[in-house]
């Protein structure tokens, strides 16, 4: 059986190298089709209506004008009378007509009348939402920590963090193109992050045949985690087409309702305890934390992060608010955890008059096993901002600092898991050497394609262009849904056994012709070779010429025999940011990252991962915010010029270093399209903290909260 | 987040097949106001008050050519049509995105006359008679413009649905700034707003395309 691993670095041919991704010139070129952009003959557009209320019960619905709408071909009742609706965009009706604008007007038509009921949206102030908003308390002890924080000589840290409630704004929005091809079966083009399930998941809702639903998608504008199920819409629109003869129903959502129900990362706020020696030693933990994510229930962000204190004392309360529901949003709860736990942190440091770095370096040993790793990268990443040169005790100001603008420096440190997932692909050798992977993945534009073309062209002894990637397809072999940096371990792993198994097929083919066996027989640069012997060798073309017509093909799959990939990573932010105390305006100066994340496939697209995980990291510090109305019930920010995201001109000097080589690579490899978000809000929160000598306690940190900050200084 | 003003179009007065009066242009309202786009119902009462003589177009469907990428294309779409819809909708030239729809992120960016308009904020019927050029134009075969080659040469995209309209900004931007300020590639970007965090990327593209292009490379 064949033995599994990856090539030693000095023989690796595309691995760890830069490689520019496969279809970047479909992107540029603006010959990308995402689902969005499928057009299908006699195509329908669907509308739905939505509750303009946050609490409200459905007292009548008349659907019958908009019925006789011109252009309206299906209209349908999705929650009717007597429906308790539970946020502002909850699904009410959906249509189709022959154009979008019809559709628009056929939505106008409808009577709806509502009983409003009671809501809460904001929990920020938990002390305002009323009890029945209010689930039981989880509470955990580790050590004893009454005992631990009595003890006399201790340096004690109180405040209060937190993170407002943000969404995903994906630019592609959640959507479908949905017909049924026959009266058996039905054709979607999603927008997913999860192809291989999403046909199930709708043939479930439909009760029919998982078989008889195909989906297909190429290019998927955006998830971070909000884009895995089939959602209401999908089953809804795919209703409407069979109402309407099997039509072509397509069903994006508009920007508003996008903003409002598609997604959003539950809010996380705490009132945090937490003591240390006179010398730094971090003693005991205590937090008070809670935070919704709507009307449903949600898991605690780990408290303390990534720091495990001998003594803690933590409760966490669930707040349910009439906000449309939380889905995952990359790296789930982690973010807001790191803004709550360095945060604390920095404010003991800065009690303790301790560098925050010498304060994290000292207490290094509580982050357990990457221990090593993290103060490799504290080092580097100093190094990187210049951290010694530049870093002042708290409000004394960073070099630079003039009367009105202060510069400051802070830091945060960060992990994640990012194991594999379950995952298969097919591997193809044609008989005119041509290559093709089939694999049932996505690629968010993480770079999945290119991760797939470079393994498989590596264990070949390939060059790039010779491999095909097909993916995208729910009639491909399964691979898991894209969430939780899992991505890329299960589908490296999976190409990477279906290849050397392909490889050891070709060389039993071979090995009569070049009067060897297939164990003697190794694949370098385009040729296959007698182990060790260059003079023994024919081209990769005439090996395969040896198959005829009919292709080898291995099914690859992980998990599988021996390790290729693992998780758990480590990570270091520094941020360098310039605040007016005028206008309370942040200006991002320099933000430094270093990341490990085990064997980097592709160095190019895994630095762009960082690079983006840190502008939407400045994004979510700064800006991000779904502002919700007490009054109304309704999102006041529907829309992208107050639903705001960094720009260009928004983001400083950026550079990113990740770890890789010995020490690293031999974990195999492990997923990134998380960690590296988990720290900005809190390297950047600390960074304001010590520019300006008080927390600014929640982000997004806006001028409104850092003149707030700075009027009360530090007091409430 | 600011945004720049060369985004916004000069002047419309000179279109064919209907007819629309420069007073009732939301674009010049704008234009002299400078309020933002998100006004067009002030726009469209202020201008009736003043010019009663408009004329009346729809609400049926009304048949127009439009001018893309050099070739007259027909469709029949309601005045109330957007350009960016029309396009993508009627005419399956899906380049340019829609994406916030209200002319803030510059997904559906698309150039007028050589001048960059979000497709979004132009109706269709207002687009006749002008040169439409869209991402998809640029590409000769499988030669990219030096500002494609540069975006993916420095991996200025990710989930590519904001890349077309980027793309469409940093020509325009470099069209009229060959050799680019710092404040010229922010400014000249700053109507264009991404999710994934490609702005490292896309700066490095701007340097690299823009020596390129003067390297004789096409404009």
């Amino acid at each position: 059986m064949a033995e599994y691993k990856w090539p030693e670095a000095e023989k690796r041919q595309h691995i760890g190298k830069r490689i520019s991704r496969i279809d970047g010139p479909d992107k540029v070129s603006g010959r990308a089709k995402y689902s969005y952009d499928i057009n299908r003959p006699g195509m329908l557009y669907g509308k739905i209506l939505r509750s303009p209320y946050a609490h409200a019960k459905i007292v009548s619905i008349d659907t019958s004008a908009a019925e006789k709408m011109p252009g309206v071909k299906a209209v349908k009742i999705i929650n009717g009378k007597d429906f308790e609706l539970q946020w502002v965009g909850h699904e009410i009706v959906a249509l189709a007509a022959e154009t979008e604008q019809q559709a628009e007007d056929a939505l106008r038509a409808i009577k709806v009348q509502y009983e409003k009921l009671s809501h809460l949206v904001n929990d920020l102030e938990r002390a305002k939402a009323p009890a029945a908003s209010l689930r039981k308390p989880a509470e955990g002890v580790d050590g004893e920590p009454d005992k631990a924080f009595a003890e006399a000589g201790l340096v004690i840290h109180e405040g209060f963090y937190g993170n407002d409630v943000i969404t995903h704004c994906c630019l592609e929005p959640h959507g479908l193109v949905t017909e049924w091809s026959d009266d058996k079966n039905v054709m979607i083009h999603p927008s997913s992050q999860a192809i291989s399930g999403i046909g199930g998941e709708l043939a479930r809702a439909l009760e029919m045949p998982a078989s008889n639903v195909h989906a297909h998608m190429d290019h998927i504008g955006g998830g971070f985690g909000s884009k895995f199920p089939v959602d209401i819409w999908g089953i809804e629109m795919t209703k409407l087409s069979k109402l309407a003869g099997g039509k072509p129903v397509k069903y994006f959502l508009e920007r508003d309702a996008e903003l409002a129900v598609a997604g959003t990362r539950p809010s996380a706020y705490a009132r945090v305890k937490v003591a240390a020696k006179k010398d730094g030693t971090l003693v005991a933990w205590e937090s008070d934390a809670w935070g919704s994510g709507g009307v449903g229930n949600i898991g605690s962000p780990p408290y303390p992060y990534v720091w495990k204190l001998p003594h803690q004392k933590k409760t966490f309360q669930v707040v349910a608010t009439n906000n449309g529901p939380q889905r995952a949003w990359r790296a789930p709860n982690h973010p807001q955890a790191a803004v709550i736990t360095m945060g604390a942190m920095e404010d003991l440091a800065a009690k303790l008059q301790m560098d925050p770095l010498d304060f994290f370096l000292k207490n290094i040993d509580l982050t357990g096993v990457r221990a090593n790793v993290y103060k490799e990268e504290l080092s580097k990443a100093a190094e990187m901002i210049g951290w010694k040169a530049n870093w002042r005790q708290r409000g004394a100001g960073a070099p630079g600092s003039t009367k009105t603008v202060k510069r400051g420096l802070g830091l945060s440190i960060h992990t994640w898991g990012g194991t594999p997932h379950q995952s298969d692909c097919d591997i193809l050798i044609n008989g005119d050497g041509t290559v093709e992977i089939r694999m049932g993945t996505q690629d968010l534009g993480v770079g999945t394609r290119t991760t797939l073309q470079i393994v498989v062209a590596e264990s070949l002894a390939l060059s790039l262009n010779t491999v095909k990637v097909t993916i995208g397809d729910n009639k491909l072999p399964p691979s898991g849904a894209s969430g939780g940096s899992t991505t890329i371990g299960g589908i490296s792993s999976a190409a990477r056994r279906g290849s050397i198994d392909a490889l050891n097929l070709l060389f039993e083919k071979v090995a009569p012709t070049m009067g060897t066996t297939a164990d003697k027989l190794e694949a370098v640069s385009g040729k296959i070779q007698v182990i060790g012997d260059a003079t023994k060798s024919m081209t990769w073309k005439q090996a395969c010429a040896k198959l005829g017509v009919t292709p080898i093909t291995t099914r690859g799959k992980q998990p599988g025999k021996d390790t290729l990939a693992t998780g758990g990573v480590g990570g270091v932010q520094m941020a360098d940011v310039s605040v007016d105390i005028e206008t309370g305006i942040v200006k991002m100066n320099k933000f430094v990252a270093v990341q490990d994340c085990g064997l980097i496939i592709d160095l190019k697209t895994a630095e762009s991962q960082v690079f983006g995980a840190m502008i939407m990291g400045v994004t979510y510090s700064l800006y991000e915010e779904k502002i919700m109305d007490d009054a109304t019930g309704k999102m006041l920010n529907g829309n992208m010029e107050f639903y705001k995201l960094a720009g260009l001109r928004d983001i400083g000097e950026l550079q990113v270093h990740m770890m890789t080589g010995k020490g690293y690579d031999e974990r195999g490899v492990i997923g990134l399209g998380e960690p590296p978000t988990n720290s900005p809000g809190a390297a950047i929160s600390n960074a304001v903290a010590n520019a300006i000598g008080v927390r600014v306690p929640t982000i997004p940190l806006t001028p409104a909260r850092v003149l707030e900050a700075l009027a009360k200084g530090g007091k409430g | 987040m600011s945004k720049s003003d060369e985004r916004l179009i000069e002047t419309t007065n000179d279109t064919s097949g209907v007819k629309i009066d420069p007073a009732v242009s939301r674009r010049n309202f704008l234009k002299g106001s400078g309020l933002a786009l998100s006004l067009p119902l002030m726009a469209a009462e202020t201008a009736e008050a003043a010019e009663p003589a408009v004329p009346i177009f729809g609400p049926e469907k009304v048949a127009i050519t439009l001018t893309i990428n050099g070739k007259p294309l027909k469709a029949a779409v309601e005045p109330r049509v957007t350009l960016l819809d029309c396009l993508r909708n009627d005419l399956d030239t899906t380049g340019a995105k829609r994406v916030c729809d209200r002319g803030t992120c510059g997904a559906c960016t698309v150039q007028l006359n050589g001048k960059p308009v979000y497709a979004c904020s132009v109706l269709a019927i207002e687009a006749q008679g002008h040169k439409i050029t869209t991402v998809e134009s640029l590409a000769t075969g499988d030669t990219l413009h030096p500002v494609q080659k540069a975006f993916w040469d420095n991996d200025a995209q990710q989930c590519g649905f904001c890349t077309p309209g980027f793309v469409m900004a940093c020509k325009s931007l470099l069209d009229k700034h060959p050799s680019p300020t710092d404040e010229q590639v922010k400014l000249g970007t700053g109507g264009n707003l991404c999710r994934c965090g490609t702005y490292v990327g896309i700066k490095a593209a701007i340097a690299q395309a823009s020596a390129a292009m003067k390297k004789g490379g096409r404009a």
